[in-house]
């Protein structure tokens, strides 16, 4: 804890306990993680409870609706389903980098160019049989992210520029180049009411799972995260991206390069949600416009925290998480609720995330 | 009128919207400053601009009186402001991240309290008319100043002063770089760092009531588009120092200022890259501002982001 180490490790010498923190308690206890996270949730949502009774509604019957819009019905499974396939994907884009230690927050960004990558793909190859179709848009999609959130991880390693104001800055800029893009050059003038761009061909739409209105983009992401739970803990790269995360220090002295593991684990969660976006603009909107900028990305990063960067825990999350946006509506229409009701929400369970590793190895006897 | 002045007109406006844009960032940047100098980095700072425009904006319509929104509004920030201090303040806990956490929470409080107050109309800050010696309109309304901005300038001054100069100031500083040393003196470094941080926050809310206040004086969920965000890496960018954040915050309200302006003139082809003029900006100065080797110039040691 000496103050004097120079370049690479934090003046402060805090580093190696707040990237534990970032990294949630993926070293320790599984079962810790899981009660720390499932404690925050409980705490999050009294928090809200008392917000809505001072807001003059009945918290009992809120949560009954919140219930009913996330699992109640098979449609509002099938609704949470389809919510939480891009969410899955851009948490991704949090999860990779937390992995070498940094903060990258820019899954909506890289989300947006993976759509406008698949529609530009998709406009340009009309005429190519459905399926190959569907998967060079969906490749044009992640590689657009995957460059989008590799150039933060360059400027961090070359410029040591702060990855998370960087990423930040582009998911700004991101919305400013679709805008443009769906206002002028690439608008579809056939659609008066809307700006939005050309529209990928019909054949290349992604249809539903059979018997589900759900479409294959959950199996993707379900797929992504296999692959990623492999890639960080099964694997020597997954192993060197540990050990930069864990100390950079360690790290420069085992001999490892940074700089690549730096932009793989960018260009790598970039991928995931570019891929977020390119199947946003094949299965569901078949064209790029205002409606990629939902919030997905956000949502992404939150899931990540809450799944303490655990690749599999973030399925599991990403179906609470997704839930809640899903009764979004349910909550508006029932009670008169702003639609920002669900962000709150999701706020509080934020900030009771990150409260909750100050528990971290005290919750259960023996820890840490 | 504006047409006949041509490009002249875009000068003109972008630099009356150098003046007139950069007051939020201003006071953004100097609570990040104060926030910074202290040891902690308060990335919400964005969160907190949008729940003060809202909260100054509902006291004015609630109350009649702009100023006790301006009020209103620095006290929401301060609350923001001390809830990440008290949640950083707990062991194991990244700043950077509890930032990122208040920024979903401000924004989502903000858009829940303030659906009621998109349609009605609040009495705004009234504007000091230093342009009335001319007959241009584009001049007059370039000159028309707002209070708030002379209040942040004032301001500029006076933390630079009380930061170099004053007994807090110093115990201020000690958080930031060396909290050891601080500890070693008996200090309490989180309080240090509570107050500093709501003191940001404060000052942060304040830039958030001249969003909504100030011409044309509305609120909508649209009002703050990544100011609070490019404010705290403006901060970089003036090397933590209260004045050169004033010269900064021109050069950035300039580039908020340009998009508008051309659409004025009828340039209107790049509306929305024109308005990205900003971010563009920001990352630019970032870059530049950073560096791979050592740790930046003027950075407090104790603070994380710039290491």
């Amino acid at each position: 804890m000496s103050g004097t180490d120079t370049t690479d490790a934090p003046a402060n010498g805090r580093w190696p306990e707040s990237l534990r923190s970032l990294l949630g308690s993926a070293g320790s206890g599984g079962l810790e993680a899981v009660l720390l996270s499932a404690l925050a949730l409980v705490v999050a949502f009294f928090l809200f409870g008392v917000f809505v009774t001072v807001q003059g509604h009945d918290p009992a019957a809120v949560y009954r609706t919140l219930w009913l819009g996330a699992f109640g019905t098979r449609f509002s499974i099938e609704n949470t389903l389809t919510l939480a396939a891009p969410i899955i994907l851009t948490a991704m884009a949090t999860l990779i980098p937390a992995r070498v230690g940094l903060l990258v927050i820019g899954g909506e960004g890289a989300l947006i160019m993976g759509g406008l990558g698949a529609v530009l793909a998709g406009v340009a190859l009309a005429g190519l049989p459905g399926l190959l179709g569907i998967a060079i848009c969906c490749a044009a999609g992640a590689l657009a992210g995957a460059l989008w959130l590799a150039f933060a991880g360059a400027l961090k390693h070359w410029r040591g520029v702060n990855e998370t104001i960087a990423t930040l800055l582009l998911n700004y800029i991101a919305i400013a180049i679709m805008l443009h893009l769906v206002t002028g050059p690439i608008r579809d003038l056939a659609v008066p009411i809307k700006a939005q761009s050309w529209s990928i061909p019909e054949a290349f739409r992604m249809g539903d799972i059979p018997g589900w209105s759900v479409h294959w983009g959950l199996l993707i992401g379900v797929a992504v995260v296999a692959c990623v739970h492999v890639l960080t803990r099964h694997t020597v790269t997954g192993f060197s991206m540990a050990i930069l995360g864990g100390n950079r220090r360690a790290a420069q002295m085992a001999g490892l390069d940074i700089g690549r593991l730096t932009l793989l684990a960018c260009a790598v969660g970039g991928a995931a949600a570019g891929l977020a976006g390119a199947i946003e603009v094949v299965a569901v909107h078949g064209a790029a416009s205002e409606s990629l900028v939902v919030g997905f990305g956000y949502t992404g990063i939150l899931v990540a925290f809450l799944a303490r960067q655990n690749a599999l825990a973030v399925l599991l999350v990403a179906l609470i998480i997704g839930g809640i946006a899903a009764s979004g509506g349910l909550l508006q229409r029932r009670f008169g609720m702003p639609d920002a009701a669900t962000d709150l929400l999701q706020g509080m369970i934020f900030l009771c995330v990150l409260a909750s590793n100050a528990l971290a190895g005290r919750l259960l006897p023996g820890g840490r | 009128m504006e047409g006949e002045l041509g490009w002249w007109g875009v000068l003109i406006a972008v630099l009356g919207g150098a003046v007139r844009v950069s007051t939020p960032y201003l006071f953004v940047a100097l609570g990040e400053t104060l926030t910074e100098r202290a040891g902690r980095v308060n990335l919400g700072l964005e969160g907190t601009l949008v729940l003060g425009a809202m909260t100054a904006f509902a006291t004015s319509v609630l109350t009649g009186s702009p100023w006790l929104g301006v009020l209103a509004a620095g006290f929401a920030g301060l609350c923001l402001g001390a809830l990440h201090a008290v949640i950083c303040n707990l062991p194991r806990v990244n700043d950077i991240a509890v930032g990122i956490a208040l920024f979903v929470f401000g924004t989502g409080l903000a858009f829940y309290l303030g659906k009621d107050f998109i349609q009605p109309r609040a009495e705004m800050l009234p504007g000091l008319p230093l342009g009335d010696w001319s007959e241009i309109p584009a001049i007059q309304s370039a000159l028309e100043i707002s209070p708030l901005f002379l209040l942040g300038i004032a301001l500029a001054f006076f933390l630079d002063w009380a930061l170099r100069r004053t007994r807090w100031g110093l115990l201020l500083r000690m958080a930031g770089e060396n909290a050891e040393a601080g500890r070693a003196l008996g200090l309490s470094v989180p309080r240090i760092r509570l107050a500093a941080t709501a003191a940001g926050g404060f000052l942060s809310g304040i830039g958030g009531a001249f969003l909504s206040l100030d011409y044309p004086g509305n609120w909508n969920e649209g009002l703050s588009s990544g100011q609070g965000l490019m404010a705290v890496a403006l901060v970089i960018f003036a090397r933590w120092n209260p004045i050169r954040c004033f010269w900064a915050s021109l050069l950035f309200g300039g580039a908020t200022a340009l998009g508008p302006a051309l659409q004025t003139v009828g340039i209107s082809s790049g509306y929305y890259l024109f308005n990205a003029a900003p971010y563009m900006l920001t990352l630019l100065l970032l870059i530049w501002a950073s560096s791979p080797r050592e740790t930046l110039v003027g950075a407090p040691r104790e603070l994380s982001i710039s290491r």
